[in-house]
């Protein structure tokens, strides 16, 4: 178990590589103007770009630069360890911007994957339970909703109506947690609600599917013809086979928000993970750019890794295989 | 049905049972009018093809059906209760502690995520407030009753560590939980290995000796009835076509289409190339055939057969039947092919 999960691990670590690599290619093939241009700020001089190129190694081949950015993530630049150079849009280490704005994306992201794992659980149980009735139809085409809404107009609408009309809550924006739980929860709740309600809508559906699929198997007969109530038939012998295929796209969904949440956060002014992300890509900005790239393929690559594990803990066939 | 000797009192009595189906295309109905009792010690052996309404009998006993979708009529008196009448928490009761049940599959059976110990143990507090331990306990014992070699060890595994004969046995220990007064057994042979259902039918038969229940054996294969049953019930599409005590339907069977089952029934004596397939293929229950249903593959049809269904008569020994045939013409086709064929006394 040790072994695989370091090599699980190393493998990870290459797949990170690769992705930043990647990153590099495109940003330096595509043809978007040259960075050095934008930073060297309004008024250019033929001098100041070529010393801007210098500085940034942009006259350099694209894998020089590479070499450059990966021997300073792993040894450590001016600004600690792991360097990721500084952002050239406001000069700041890409390293504090990426601990600062992290937090934020990692709160929404657990709250809105709390609310949607209860909800999304508990309506996909009811809707299979109550297959073929009003509670069936209701939940799922509230599912279809869910789906169907577009968080940026989900979005408005709730600060609209929830924050501006009825004040119940903090507007946009983000207080940190030290700064009084109070507002941090106020100005958090409507983005967790919101980024919630598409996945409860994809989980509530994931969970009626499986449910229904392990109801026709045959131990969930046997369970019935010991004569276990059907609540235990449902919780402990339906639901423990559903859970599997949950747990898979659960890990995969929490880390693509780590840098995806992008919408979210723009609607809600979070100024995240993925606000930075944004930026860094309208303004040119590589370094911002792949100090996110780098958090998601990480999150992507542990996810994997953590699913995988947990497997071998919720189905013992695979623990043996 | 005909009293054996040392039966005692009728544990289940199934009268007139009817099961009909809704579905899109229409009402199949998969069980008509069908009757029977059971006695403690008893093997009741039903027989028929797929699709001829064995299994639903059996899981409209076990209360199994889902009255959303199932329509079921007529009695099924256990002890004296009818099952049909019992509120779902009332059968609940009954089922697994009264009257229990094996199935065909255990490959599919057991919890694919729980220990094998764990399931039987939970089937023990299902009906009995005990601690986790005890039931563990007598899960640990039950197993060992069965034939698990090392139970105690054995138990701690989880479904895929054991062999397929290994897995019914641990479903008839689980069945075995509250000492049922009835066992249903769903064609418990037919996944397993042909040297693993041997004993599996043989555990099925001590079993019964030992703790003292009633057996109904649904098969679709003559043979297992023939080493175990103490009656049989031959259905054919939805109906029983032919019950009797067991040494009655082998020694002078009476229905055409128990001679076909019959007929079609390999044995160490009998050459392949003298085994009679019955030609063509069940009936689609949703639109069965006018008459008796199975006319359109018997060799005896005449012509009432096509218009008239055969009502369930008694003829000699306590045996029962289904056929226009006259007793005399049946006693002589007996007498003068079947027999013959299958190598059965005249």
């Amino acid at each position: 178990m040790t072994l695989y999960i370091i090599r699980r691990l190393l493998w990870a670590v290459l797949v990170v590589n690769v992705v930043v690599f990647i990153t590099f290619l495109v940003f330096f093939k595509l043809p978007n103007g040259n960075p050095a241009l934008r930073f060297v700020g309004k008024f250019p001089t033929q001098e100041n770009i070529q010393l801007a190129e210098q500085r940034l190694h942009l006259n350099r081949p694209f894998y020089i630069e590479y070499f450059y950015f990966v021997k300073n993530f792993f040894a450590g630049d001016e600004y600690g360890w792991p360097g990721l150079g500084y952002s050239y849009g406001n000069y700041v280490s890409v390293r504090s911007e990426v601990l600062q704005r992290a937090p934020r994306t990692l709160f929404l992201i657990a709250g809105a994957a709390t609310i949607w794992l209860i909800f999304g659980v508990a309506i996909g149980v009811l809707s299979a339970v109550r297959r073929r009735t009003a509670v069936d139809r209701a939940a799922m085409g509230f599912a279809l909703f869910g789906i169907s809404a577009p968080v940026f107009w989900l979005g408005l609408m709730a600060l609209f109506l929830i924050w501006k009309k009825l004040g119940l809550t903090d507007g946009s924006g983000y207080t940190p947690i030290d700064q009084g739980i109070g507002h941090w929860f106020g100005h958090l709740i409507l983005p967790w609600t919101v980024l919630a309600l598409l996945y409860i809508a994809i989980y509530a559906r994931l969970t009626r599917n499986n449910l229904l699929e392990t109801l026709g198997e045959d131990y969930i007969r046997t369970a019935r013809a010991k004569g276990l109530s059907e609540r235990r038939v449902i919780l402990k012998h339906g639901l423990r086979a559903s859970l599997t295929p949950i747990v898979t796209i659960f890990g995969l969904d929490m880390a693509l928000l780590v840098g995806g949440a992008i919408i979210t956060e723009s609607v809600f002014n979070i100024q995240g993970l993925g606000w930075l992300a944004y930026n860094g890509a309208i303004t040119q900005d590589l370094p911002s750019v792949l100090g996110v790239v780098i958090c998601t393929a990480t999150a992507v690559a542990l996810a994997n890794l953590i699913v995988d594990i947990l497997y071998a803990f919720l189905d013992p066939r695979v623990r043996y295989a | 049905m005909a009293a054996t000797p040392g039966s005692t009192s009728t544990l289940l009595e199934v009268r007139n049972l009817t099961v009909r189906f809704r579905t899109r295309d229409g009402v199949v109905q998969a069980v008509s009018d069908l009757s029977f009792s059971l006695r403690r010690g008893d093997t009741l052996g039903v027989v028929g093809e797929s699709g001829s309404g064995k299994s639903v009998t059996s899981l409209a006993v076990m209360g199994l059906l889902n009255r959303a979708y199932a329509d079921i009529e007529g009695e099924i008196l256990f002890e004296g209760r009818d099952l049909l009448k019992l509120s779902p928490a009332e059968l609940r009761e009954v089922r697994g502690r009264d009257v229990s049940m094996i199935f065909q599959d255990p490959f599919a059976c057991l919890h694919p995520m729980y220990r094998v110990g764990d399931q039987i143990a939970e089937a023990v507090r299902a009906h009995q407030d005990v601690p986790k331990k005890q039931a563990g306990d007598r899960a640990v014992e039950l197993l060992g009753a069965v034939g698990i070699p090392n139970a105690k060890v054995r138990a701690r595994d989880y479904p895929h560590q054991f062999s397929g004969g290994m897995r019914q046995r641990a479903m008839i220990a689980m069945a075995l939980v509250h000492n049922p007064d009835v066992l249903i057994a769903d064609e418990p042979t037919t996944a397993l290995d042909v040297t693993v259902q041997a004993q599996i039918l043989e555990l099925i038969d001590r079993v019964k000796r030992e703790f003292d229940v009633g057996v109904i054996l649904i098969t679709h294969d003559l043979g297992v009835v023939a080493e175990t049953a103490t009656h049989v019930m031959v259905m054919y599409a939805g109906r029983s076509v032919e019950q009797g005590i067991a040494s009655e339907i082998f020694g002078s069977a009476q229905h055409p289409y128990t001679w076909g089952l019959l007929e079609s029934m390999p044995s160490v004596e009998r050459k392949l190339d003298v085994l009679v397939p019955i030609e063509g293929s069940p009936p689609s229950l949703l639109h069965p055939p006018s008459g008796c249903a199975f006319h359109p593959r018997c060799n005896y049809r005449f012509e009432p057969c096509s218009s008239k269904l055969p009502s369930l008569e008694p003829i000699a020994g306590g045996h029962l039947d289904a056929c226009h045939l006259s007793p005399e013409r049946k006693r002589e086709v007996w007498r003068t092919k079947i027999a013959a064929e299958i190598g059965a006394p005249a």
